[in-house]
């Protein structure tokens, strides 16, 4: 007789949990050596904290009573659980604070090669310095964990969360339609976005072309002049934001890890400003992701201060990691 | 036969990977990359073969169903696929680019001509039921318009269902209306119109999207026509 376990979920023998093991220590190394201390939370936490940092984000994939009728709920993610130690824990206490995690999260996900409903994460939080200098440190940090990892091909996305939502603002978009809007950027529907924005009636045409072109440009600082000349308050912003944020990456010598992208937009929703997103051609999803959240700490206890961070899927680094190197093999043989 | 790179192998470099699709859509999807200038005399011989070398592209063929499949994982880049396809997994992440606007078609209702049941059904047992092969859109339509549906998966015609009594009416795709014609079926309402979609991955979006945008404005100029 087979006892199964729950979709979603795996067993892990040694030869794979050893390299996961040297991947993690690898981490952690580097993120202590850039000054972060590793925090730990519990993996279960009242369900209404998850969904007061996040009400989409919170779509775990297990919830549960405790004896005294308390809704539960297995975390979706490390940065709600760290918002609410930060607020709890450090209440009067002088930021920054520069916190890293190795652990478990869980979310409803349809279970696939990378992608399981329990899942391996590791990543940094930096509370207290704001955008651009704080997200250039979090960008740095992330560069050295994916070098740390042997993937010095991978890619950083840097996008921002704001601006398509204030371009639709501007152009006088909002309700219905513009949650409809952002919900095909989100899915990268951009038929339906052409089909929506062709649709909005007592807009410029001028207006039309930036909500079209805008979503695919990406690339490097040159991006930002091609938005500029489409034009727009929201633009001007946005890209300004973008623009500082990568003279502070250029500074510290990391800005050709970065691809800028006016697309990008996550699922989460607590994202504020800078959005990231990890690539590596070895791989066909996402290795993690991450941000500046500067209004998620106000959910939590009294005093808002602006956040960053960034967390690593470690399954998938290792999948891509075990790729790069078949890689390599086959160019040093075809040699 | 030539080989290919393995499903997730790098791909900074090498050919772009392109799902064609097999089936209704394969006439039009081969006329027009040939209009966007690929090489596609081998795919229309009778090869058996299912990978392509096209200059500067690899020529993957798949059921139209299993492009997003493959398309999402990065086994492809790029590929071409029917809306009713994508309305049926809409869970799969990948990015929809362009409407080819051919392969067009209807994703419909459809009942016996003069038959009253899917009406009687309703009024009488409260829900109608729906035999089809894609069964989330059927459940997500009935949803949305506020009714109540059981829908019965098939795997073969569906037009058979309702002629034996499997179900009170279908949700199927409809090209020019003759099988359902043919089977005494008449459409009665509407769910949607479908066309060939260029969809791509997520991450050759982002690490090729030079090589991905000039593809698909040649395809957006070709089809436009």
């Amino acid at each position: 007789m087979i006892d199964p376990i729950p979709p979603g979920t795996r067993d892990i023998m040694p030869a794979e949990m050893r390299e996961l093991r040297r991947l993690q220590r690898n981490l952690a190394e580097t993120f202590e050596r850039h000054g972060y201390g590793e925090v730990a939370t519990p993996t279960i936490e009242y369900h209404d904290v998850l969904t007061r940092g996040d009400a989409k984000g919170a779509e775990t994939a297990y919830r549960f009573f405790d004896e005294s009728g308390e809704l539960l709920a297995m975390r979706s993610d490390m940065t709600i659980p760290i918002a609410r130690l930060v607020a709890t824990r450090f209440a009067n206490a002088q930021p920054p604070f520069r916190f890293f995690y190795e652990g478990n999260a869980y979310r409803a996900v349809r279970p696939q090669r990378g992608q399981m409903r329990e899942f391996m994460q590791a990543g940094v939080e930096l509370i207290g310095p704001d955008a651009p200098e704080g997200t250039a440190e979090v960008i740095e940090v992330l560069v050295a964990a994916l070098d740390a990892a042997g993937l010095s091909r991978a890619v950083i996305g840097l996008g921002d969360a704001d601006l398509y939502r204030q371009l639709l603002a501007d152009v006088g978009v909002d309700g219905e339609v513009r949650d409809e809007i952002l919900d095909r950027l989100a899915t990268h529907d951009l038929v339906g976005i052409e089909e929506a924005v062709g649709a909005l009636g007592g807009i410029a045409e001028r207006d039309r072309e930036t909500l079209l072109r805008l979503p695919t440009l990406r690339g490097g600082p040159e991006v930002v002049d091609v938005a500029q000349e489409l034009g727009g308050d929201a633009v001007e912003r946005a890209t300004s934001r973008l623009q500082a944020t990568f003279e502070a990456l250029s500074a510290r010598g990391i800005a050709e890890r970065v691809q800028l992208d006016l697309g990008l937009l996550r699922d989460l929703g607590y994202y504020t400003g800078a959005i990231l997103e990890v690539y590596d051609p070895a791989l066909g999803h996402i290795l993690g992701g991450g941000g500046r959240y500067d209004e998620l700490m106000g959910r939590f206890g009294s005093r808002g201060l602006p956040a960053a961070g960034f967390a690593l899927y470690l399954e998938r680094v290792h999948i891509a990691q075990a790729e790069e190197e078949r890689v390599a093999g086959e160019g040093e043989e075809g040699r | 036969m030539s080989t290919v790179e393995g499903p997730t192998r790098a791909r900074v470099g090498g050919r772009l990977k392109f799902a064609v699709p097999r089936g209704a859509l394969f006439g039009d999807t081969v006329d027009t990359l040939d209009a966007i200038g690929v090489e596609v005399s081998e795919l229309r011989t009778d090869s058996r073969s299912l990978v392509f070398e096209a200059g500067e592209l690899t020529l993957v063929t798949m059921r139209p169903s299993d492009v997003p499949t493959y398309v999402e994982a990065g086994a492809a880049d790029l590929g071409i696929t029917g809306k009713d396809v994508l309305m049926e997994q809409p869970d799969r992440h990948v990015y929809e680019f362009l409407d080819l606007r051919y392969g067009a078609c209807q994703m419909v209702v459809a009942g016996r001509r003069g038959d009253e049941r899917l009406g009687e059904s309703e009024r009488r047992l409260g829900s109608v039921r729906i035999a089809t092969k894609y069964p989330r859109t059927a459940e997500r339509y009935f949803e949305e318009t506020g009714r109540q549906a059981e829908v019965i998966e098939v795997k073969g015609s569906v037009e058979l269902a309702p002629l034996v009594g499997l179900a009170d009416g279908i949700v199927d795709l409809v090209d020019t209306g003759r099988t359902l014609a043919e089977n005494d079926l008449e459409v009665r309402e509407e769910i949607a119109r479908c066309t060939a979609r260029l969809v791509g991955n997520r991450i050759a979006h982002k690490l090729r999207g030079a090589e991905v945008d000039d593809l698909a404005e040649r395809l957006r100029k070709a089809t436009e026509r």
